[in-house]
């Protein structure tokens, strides 16, 4: 019983959280000036009359007061329904599920990479406070932090892919290639760009985070008594510095996946990649209300996830904050 | 042995700015203090808050802030005490018993921490674990704080934890800095009688407190300090009655104060008490 109302508790909290993103966002679809019928005519707006386009809004519902839209959105959206994508011309839980797939490879290997690595980094810088290396790890992390994501990418597609052609230019496999037909390798090949661009600067954060708190762990009372016991810093680093830095460094890494999100559909958007961030783009510019509306709802799950599992964390890590507590 | 002979530190402050603009301002924690410490003893270091106790602590186990003027000699077992024999010898010969309970880590669990000290001074791992425990059982600490966080812990407990970390690197000199601040008497008589118990099996223990009266009972030698300086080293037998073998007018003065004796409050000039060291 002790585990099960702390997760009910955190679950119903998340429903909570999803139901008020749905409210705002289909309050923002409201008040936006797209017209649904004319984004789903298209082209064709010019050959249908006004009688027929009355027709489709009536069968849409669209004269009935927003209230009442919502709700009929809302329980569609229980019981699994997210609509019609009418940019892909699929269901849109299929395009979502379909794009994340390929987000998730490159999301997912990107977070981790610059998670440990931001972390080790971290840990190497706050442990040799003062010496060369740490100048070099923290000139790097001060200058990464300050880049933008897609200029970086801009970059590195000019020097890897254009100039000196080591890498694909775009796309999650060659051109033209049927989906299953593209090897291990190939995917991997046209990974390794987007996926470094995005954990080089990921990494900046956590470094500086994990640095900080190891250098005030250093300079604390536990450190000082370690030394007293006849600690190298090393062995401070190794037995006290992980532990503690590990907190820091665990709610960033969490709480950036949001920030992932949102570099993602700059970095897909540069290196032409087909997931999720370049979906929402294309549902933003062609008014794909649907598409937007699941893309939005399942991003902050997403998210929300992400934070439960950093607060889970928080008391594994350390034993003076209780689960049930938060 | 343990010899401190006329160790004067500096610590540079900045509270004024700096003295020209090449120079800073040093303030001068311990002035020319001198001090003995043989096996078997405890030897009380007693002193307001200031008077440079704790610097005196970090002095000899080589812990101070890079920035210090360190003059003077110190010598250990008959041979000088220098950067690098200290960093050889602490957590092996030489112990200490920090004033603040944050000096444990609240993310590791008693035993473990106390392992951890006792392969600092050079166990292997399996030994280490073993004599923790037995470290541990010898405080009368169980199985249930064995496995407890800092923070599960009360004050006492940490300090007998914080005691028996020192106890496990079976160190000849321990330092206990200010071992039974806040603790209630029964508590303060334990960690007291530990610190006794470490002396009666020959090693050198310097007790540093701000209270006479709890060091009194245990200790062989009292040294009386003031701003950095040594006021007074008298036999713990010394201080009796009117306190009337006592050299200095700090010292008596001090006596005298206690609520058990005259409480008596003299006020004792700086100027009065250096020409009574001189």
């Amino acid at each position: 019983m002790r585990l099960i109302a702390p997760i009910v508790k955190r679950l119903s909290r998340l429903g909570l959280v999803l139901i008020c993103v749905a409210l705002v966002s289909y309050g923002l679809m409201m008040a936006s000036p797209i017209n649904p019928v004319d984004a789903y005519l298209g082209p064709q707006m010019a050959q249908v009359s006004p009688e027929q386009r009355a027709l489709i809004a009536q069968r849409w519902g669209f004269d009935q007061p927003p209230a009442v839209q919502f709700g009929h959105w809302l329980r569609q959206l229980v019981s699994g329904e997210l609509g019609w994508s009418h940019v892909y011309n699929q269901p849109v839980s299929e395009v979502i599920g379909q794009r994340f797939q390929r987000s998730i490879v490159l999301l997912g290997s990107a977070w981790l990479l610059s998670a440990l690595l931001g972390f080790s980094l971290g840990v190497v810088a706050g442990a040799k406070e003062g010496s060369k290396l740490d100048s070099i790890i923290s000139t790097y992390a001060f200058i990464t932090a300050s880049t933008p994501a897609f200029w970086l990418a801009i970059l590195a597609v000019l020097l890897f892919s254009v100039t000196l052609g080591w890498t694909p230019t775009c796309c999650a496999g060659p051109a033209g290639a049927l989906n299953q037909e593209v090897t291990f390798a190939t995917r991997l090949h046209h990974l390794l760009l987007p996926v470094t661009t995005l954990a080089l600067l990921g990494i900046a954060n956590i470094t500086l985070h994990t640095r900080a708190r190891m250098l005030e762990l250093m300079r604390s009372e536990v450190a000082t008594h370690a030394f007293a016991q006849g600690a190298s810093r090393i062995d401070v680093a190794w037995r006290h510095g992980l532990r503690h830095a590990s907190l820091p460094a665990v709610t960033l890494a969490f709480a950036s996946l949001g920030e992932l999100f949102g570099g993602s559909i700059l970095i897909e958007q540069v290196f032409a990649y087909p997931g999720l961030g370049q979906a929402t783009v294309a549902a933003g510019l062609r008014s794909d209300i649907p598409l937007l509306l699941g893309i939005a709802l399942f991003t902050a799950l997403f998210v929300s996830v992400g934070n439960m599992i950093a607060d889970s964390l928080y008391a594994v890590i350390d034993p003076r904050i209780q689960p049930g507590e938060l | 042995m343990l010899i401190i002979d006329h160790l004067t530190l500096q610590l540079p402050y900045y509270a004024d700015g700096y003295a020209t603009w090449w120079k800073r301002r040093w303030a001068t924690c311990l002035d020319a203090f001198s001090l003995t410490l043989s096996p078997g003893e405890v030897h009380a270091v007693v002193g307001a808050s200031g008077a440079g106790k704790s610097l005196l602590a970090y002095a000899i186990m080589g812990l101070l802030p890079i920035p210090a003027r360190l003059n003077g000699q110190l010598y250990y077992q008959g041979k000088p005490l220098d950067a690098s024999r200290q960093r050889q010898l602490r957590g092996r010969e030489m112990a200490l018993i920090p004033q603040s309970l944050s000096a444990l880590d609240p993310l590791v669990r008693t035993q473990r921490q106390v392992a951890w000290a006792a392969q600092r001074a050079g166990q292997p791992s399996a030994h280490a674990w073993r004599s923790s425990q037995q470290a541990l059982d010898h405080y009368q600490l169980d199985t249930r704080a064995q496995q407890a966080y800092a923070h599960e812990l009360s004050g006492g407990m940490a300090r007998r934890v914080l005691t028996a970390m020192a106890h496990v690197s079976q160190a000849k000199l321990v330092i206990a800095d200010e071992p039974s601040v806040g603790l209630d008497p029964l508590q303060r008589q334990r960690v007291l009688a530990a610190l006794r118990e470490l002396a009666d099996q020959g090693k050198m223990v310097m007790l540093i407190t701000h209270d006479l009266r709890h060091a009194l009972p245990i200790a062989d030698h009292v040294t009386i300090m003031r701003d950095g300086k040594r006021v007074e080293t008298a036999l713990a037998t010394a201080f009796q009655g009117s306190g009337a073998s006592l050299t200095s007018a700090y010292s008596q003065a001090l006596w005298l104060a206690l609520p058990d004796n005259a409480f008596a409050t003299t006020t004792v000039s700086r100027r009065e008490q250096e020409t009574n060291v001189a």
